[in-house]
């Protein structure tokens, strides 16, 4: 059976998809606990305030919309894999975007599969305490995504 | 026979302008295949889900306006076979074609007795059901005289990240279906004839609501490869 094609989750999906805590996968505060942040660009670098992601690694799932500087963060449990699976949507995205989130330092057969010159793309930077990580939806440095099949 | 991708939109369609600063164009980094399937869904048990939310027409004190409907179908896998006990999100505009979404700036009345979001979970059968009020058509700026056709999104997630679906679904019939470039991204119109709810008398409850049927198939699940070409 074919499967249901995509549409795009449009601009107004704010007051809708947030939940309580949404953001948050796990307790701030604990030593076990990251903190990561960062923002949706478009091709012309600029923040795309209007785009929703999720992060997923085992048992942790979080959701963020993003504000209008296209700024998004998450609170997580350090991952027992290398990466947090990450989906993106927005406007002006027909079909959603698959990537990967990988932990400063971090190796894995998939990462290093990728071409050498975009693989900065999909590996989350530290900053003081926290993580960074950004998603470019195009342009120079645009990030890795994943076909699914 | 069309491939599956036929029935997907493409990232970058220039008649629907926000693609163009925001599709990819470096192509998808192909995985080995099994990877998406085999990699377990998000664990979406943190989003709060009761059973009222699946009626949008009890939210508030009062009813709102609009022609009450009922929205059903199943949710089944690649192969047919039911996805029980998925969640499934949906939002829309009111009666009059306005969100309550504070980026909505459309000059239509909001509706104090609706807010137009719903949550359910999938029964045994894979059947979802909501009760809502038929969205009206909206103006947008994508181009000169721009209207979406009424529609409805869905989110739902399905077991693997494979199967993670956002869409809209929409009311056959509805004339503003050929000028609205989102639906006409979808280049072969069987694809586009998948996001079409029917009318159904068997659905509608007699004196009360009108009846509208949909399925949703998520990708993935089969035991076999889907066949090429």
């Amino acid at each position: 059976m074919t499967p249901t094609p995509s549409q795009t989750i449009g601009p107004f999906f704010g007051f809708a998809l947030p939940f309580s805590d949404d953001a948050a996968a796990a307790p701030s505060g604990s030593p076990d606990t990251l903190r990561i942040e960062g923002q949706v660009l478009d091709g012309a670098g600029d923040p795309v305030p209007d785009a929703l992601l999720e992060i997923s690694e085992n048992d942790q799932f979080a959701r963020c919309r993003t504000d209008a500087e296209g700024a998004f963060h998450f609170i997580v449990r350090k991952p027992n894999e290398a990466f947090f699976s990450m989906t993106v949507f927005a406007r002006g995205l027909l079909r959603h975007l698959n990537t990967r989130m990988y932990l400063p330092d971090a190796e894995d057969p998939v990462l290093s599969s990728v071409d050498p010159k975009r693989r900065h793309t999909l590996v989350a930077q530290r900053e003081g305490g926290t993580l960074h990580f950004d998603v470019r939806l195009q342009g120079p440095d645009e990030t890795v995504f994943f076909a699914i099949d | 026979m069309a491939s599956e991708l036929e029935f997907e939109p493409p990232y970058l369609f220039p008649d629907y302008r926000a693609t163009e600063l925001r599709a990819p164009r470096h192509p998808l980094v192909k995985l080995p295949p099994e990877w998406f399937h085999q990699a377990r869904g998000p664990v979406f048990g943190r989003i709060p889900v009761q059973a009222e939310d699946a009626d949008l027409t009890r939210q508030h004190s009062g009813a709102p306006l609009g022609e009450r409907i009922v929205i059903t179908g199943r949710v089944t896998d690649s192969d047919g076979r039911a996805v029980r006990n998925t969640l499934v999100e949906i939002w829309q505009a009111n009666a009059a074609g306005r969100y309550v979404d504070p980026v909505d700036d459309h000059p239509a009345p909001l509706d104090p007795n609706f807010t137009g979001a719903g949550r359910c979970l999938t029964d045994k059968e894979g059947v979802y059901r909501f009760i809502t009020v038929k969205p009206g058509a909206y103006p947008w700026r994508n181009h000169a005289n721009a209207w979406r056709p009424a529609h409805v999104h869905f989110s739902l997630f399905g077991p693997s990240l494979a199967s993670r679906l956002v869409t809209q679904m929409y009311f056959t019939g509805d004339p503003l279906i050929p000028h609205d470039p989102i639906l006409n991204s979808i280049p072969d119109e069987r694809g586009r004839s998948l996001l079409t709810a029917r009318f159904d008398l068997d659905t509608t409850i007699p004196e009360w609501a009108l009846g509208y049927r949909w399925d949703i198939v998520l990708r993935g699940g089969g035991a076999t490869p889907m066949e090429e070409g």
